[in-house]
């Protein structure tokens, strides 16, 4: 074998290990949410269903936590968005001495851990109310103990801080000429923002936007804190895990992954898609009529998996409807008991068998006075189904008494007849 | 042509911190004029020119447009619309928004304003292209568009900044040309930036030379290639040839000086500086390689160089051949291609001569690319 086969296999095991280390817990999950048992598992396989799905439908805190996540998260990319950009000009417009003791400042809400961020929150907002004079019962003060707003506040005290990274690799690349330029030609500041600055950043502001989202959505740590008495998807989550957890937070957790696999397939499609056109449009490629798949479907892999999987989630919703899991469950419950029931069996039959090949086995410390015979059994027979019942017994069998049958007596080294 | 918006720059100094970019700055540009400002790169040009847009408030003197002092006005109330140096075409913007963009901030309709960009592409020659991008355009078509988007603010001056740098050397001879006459067309002021003397002498009516925040020279292209005011001007517009040396006699407007390797060399004293010089002065002789010719003066005259062949280069209208000058520096002329098969004068030595009214003789200075 030749030294770059050999690399070749290793990367091949390497690659393999990597994505199953990343992926393979998603596909375990994924399936328990298919498998009607009350503990998400895989095996035993009990029936295939769909009702985690319905158990998680009708599930009212999870809807509610994934409506105020939703909440939260778009006031999150509203606040967040709009601080980050501004910082990310200021950085920009910022005397050059300044500039990285300002960084500094303004990325360090990123290293603070998130548990302070949501007690500071808490604290500060709660002092802010007493500062302001506010009473119990009045506007602000219902403001300042209101979960929603202390949330949207504590997060973005850090996702702002993402947003801005975003923002500033985009102004990296912004020609501060072409402000002057919108200036010289008769712009005013505010124009010149409007007109030339934003339009430039809106791929950031859309990046941006989605990062903010997905960051406010799935965070804890802070969101735990300044909730109070409202609840998001993460806090219900985390409840349920302390309460015990069924296969519905695995449907949840499905129904994530698929969606979070058709925007990605969706904007890589869209991506090629308008690739395609741009390379047309210049003439470097042809627009080929040939092949039977639809325009934005040709030379486009994402688009073609995104139709696919769109018609494997058809399927599966309209196989969900009609399909019922009821017949398999009442076999996998005869099936069940039958085997508890054999299971049962067996056992007597084991015990019946014993006390014939030894019938004085449960009297024996009784007549006989030499411990060291009494315990047959691993342990000195203290785990025997018969200990219990002869208690009178054993109290007078000074061999038997103890744990392990005495073995560790230091008499027993004596009576060696 | 006295149609055009006369911009005077009185007593401008520009500092930033200790440094001076801009000292003591005394300009008058008459309206209507194609006027340059010319130096190396780092002499200040560029921040005169954002003094006149706006960019930069003067740390002292004034700049007054059309005789209205401009303090305090900021670059987009200025009647003056700034080409810049890489053209700072607004990348997301269709070639037509881009050049109507100074009416879209001004609330003009759209009907109106594709209406005016329409006639400015005609002008520039670019009908029909009004729906492309920037990014689709070649190298002079963006010149051009950036052109006409700062004509399309009707603007009383346009100021460019070194717009034509960027070209290959083929389109940027196309492109002055084109700009003296949409210049000419227009009949506004244009204030241009170089370090290119080529550009500026062809196609200024006046030109600014400028050294490390010093204006040395405002004069005709022409005057300022034959009447260089100082030794800076001299060594740094067009090719030219320096002697060093101490004045030994003064002749009315000529003087005489005398060299370590060339013997005594006579010249006529530059217009500034006749009276003001005396025996004994370092001075500096400078002669353009075409002044040079072959052969002997007689020997009064003084205007006869004997050196040593070093080099000789083909440079298709003419041959430049190279002789042992002095310091270590080469004496370069140039002989016209006309009627030679083969000069060739290699390793000869040979003797030049030239007319006195050719050299210029003036205080010894700081040259050019030292």
């Amino acid at each position: 074998m030749s030294s770059a086969t050999i690399v070749r296999v290793a990367l091949g095991a390497y690659l393999l290990i990597f994505f199953s280390y990343l992926l393979g817990p998603l596909v375990v999950m994924s399936l328990t949410a298919f498998n009607s048992a009350a503990f998400p598992s895989v095996s035993p396989w009990a029936c295939f269903s769909f009702e985690w799905f319905r158990v998680l439908y009708d599930d009212k805190h999870i809807r509610e936590g994934i409506y105020y996540s939703i909440i939260i998260g778009v006031g999150t990319v509203i606040l967040s968005v709009s601080m980050g950009l501004a910082a990310s000009i200021v950085l920009t417009q910022i005397w050059p001495r300044l500039r990285s003791t300002y960084y500094t400042l303004i990325i360090a809400p990123i290293l603070i851990p998130g548990v302070v961020l949501g007690i500071s929150t808490l604290v500060f907002w709660d002092r802010v109310g007493k500062f302001l004079g506010a009473t119990d019962g009045s506007f602000l003060h219902d403001l300042f103990h209101n979960g929603i707003f202390l949330t949207i506040l504590g997060q973005s005290a850090f996702i702002a801080s993402y947003a801005m990274l975003v923002f500033v690799a985009r102004l990296q690349r912004f020609d501060p000429g072409l402000t002057e330029a919108a200036l010289d030609l008769g712009a005013s500041h505010t124009q010149a923002f409007r007109k030339i600055l934003l339009p430039f950043m809106r791929p950031a502001i859309a990046s941006a936007s989605v990062l903010a989202f997905l960051a406010s959505f799935e965070n804890y740590n802070t969101t735990t804190f300044t909730i109070i008495d409202y609840k998001t998807l993460t806090t219900v989550l985390a409840q349920k895990v302390r309460l015990g957890i069924n296969p519905s937070i695995s449907s949840l957790a499905f129904i994530i992954i698929v969606l979070t696999i058709f925007a990605a397939l969706a904007f890589e499609a869209s991506q090629r898609n308008r690739q395609r056109k741009e390379a047309i449009k210049q003439g470097k490629q042809k627009s080929g009529s040939k092949g039977f798949l639809p325009s934005f479907m040709r030379g486009n892999p994402a688009a073609i998996l995104f139709v696919l999987l769109a018609c494997v989630v058809i399927v599966m919703i309209s196989v969900a409807n009609s399909y019922s899991a009821k017949e398999c469950k009442v076999r996998v419950r005869e099936a069940r008991q039958i085997e508890i029931q054999q299971r049962i069996d067996a056992l007597k039959k084991a015990r019946a068998a014993k006390e014939l090949a030894n019938p004085g086995q449960s009297q024996a410390p009784a007549t006989g006075d030499k411990p060291a015979n009494a315990p047959s059994g691993a342990f000195g027979n203290v785990f025997d189904p018969n200990n219990l019942t002869d208690e009178t017994q054993e109290k007078e069998t000074p061999g038997g008494s103890g744990a392990f049958g005495n073995v560790f007596d230091p008499t027993n080294l004596n009576n060696d007849e | 042509m006295s149609s055009g918006v006369a911009v005077d720059l009185e007593n401008l100094w520009i500092r930033f911190g200790d440094f001076v970019a801009v000292r003591d700055a005394n300009v008058a540009i008459n309206g209507g004029d194609f006027f340059s400002f010319l130096g190396p790169s780092g002499c200040g040009k560029t921040t005169i020119l954002r003094s006149v847009s706006g960019f930069l408030e003067p740390s002292e003197g004034t700049v007054r447009i059309g005789g209205r002092d401009m303090a305090g006005i900021g670059p987009n109330k200025r009647p003056t619309a700034l080409i810049f140096q890489n053209l700072a075409l607004f990348p997301l913007m269709k070639v037509w928004e881009n050049i109507s963009f100074s009416m879209e901030v001004a609330g003009v309709s759209a009907g109106e304003r594709r209406k005016r960009a329409d006639e400015l592409l005609d002008m520039i020659a670019l009908e029909g292209q009004g729906d492309k991008m920037p990014s689709e355009l070649s190298g002079g078509q963006k010149q051009r568009v950036a052109i006409a988007r700062a004509l399309c603010a009707n603007p009383d001056v346009l100021l460019l900044d070194e717009p034509l740098s960027a070209l290959d050397l083929k389109l940027r001879q196309h492109m002055r040309t084109e700009l003296r006459e949409i210049q000419q067309r227009v009949g506004i002021t244009f204030i241009y930036i170089t370090h290119d003397q080529g550009e500026a002498l062809t196609m200024s009516d006046n030109v600014a030379v400028m050294k490390g925040g010093v204006i040395d020279q405002i004069d005709t292209g022409h005057d300022i290639y034959d009447h260089p005011a100082t030794p800076f001007v001299a060594s740094f517009v067009g090719e030219t040839n320096v002697f060093r040396g101490k004045i030994s006699r003064i002749d009315g407007n000529q003087a005489l000086i005398s060299t370590n390797r060339s013997g005594d060399l006579l010249a006529r004293i530059t217009p500034t500086q006749v009276g003001k010089m005396s025996v004994g002065d370092d001075a500096m002789m400078f002669i353009r390689p075409e002044a040079l010719q072959l052969g002997e003066a007689d020997a009064s005259a003084k205007t006869t160089i004997s050196a040593g062949t070093v080099n000789e280069e083909f440079e298709g209208n003419s041959f430049s051949v190279f002789l042992e000058g002095d310091g270590g520096k080469s004496i370069k002329m140039s002989v016209p291609n006309v009627g030679q098969d083969n000069i060739s004068v290699r390793g000869k030595d040979l003797s030049l001569h030239y007319d006195a009214n050719n050299a210029i003789m003036m205080p010894a200075g700081e040259l050019a690319s030292d």
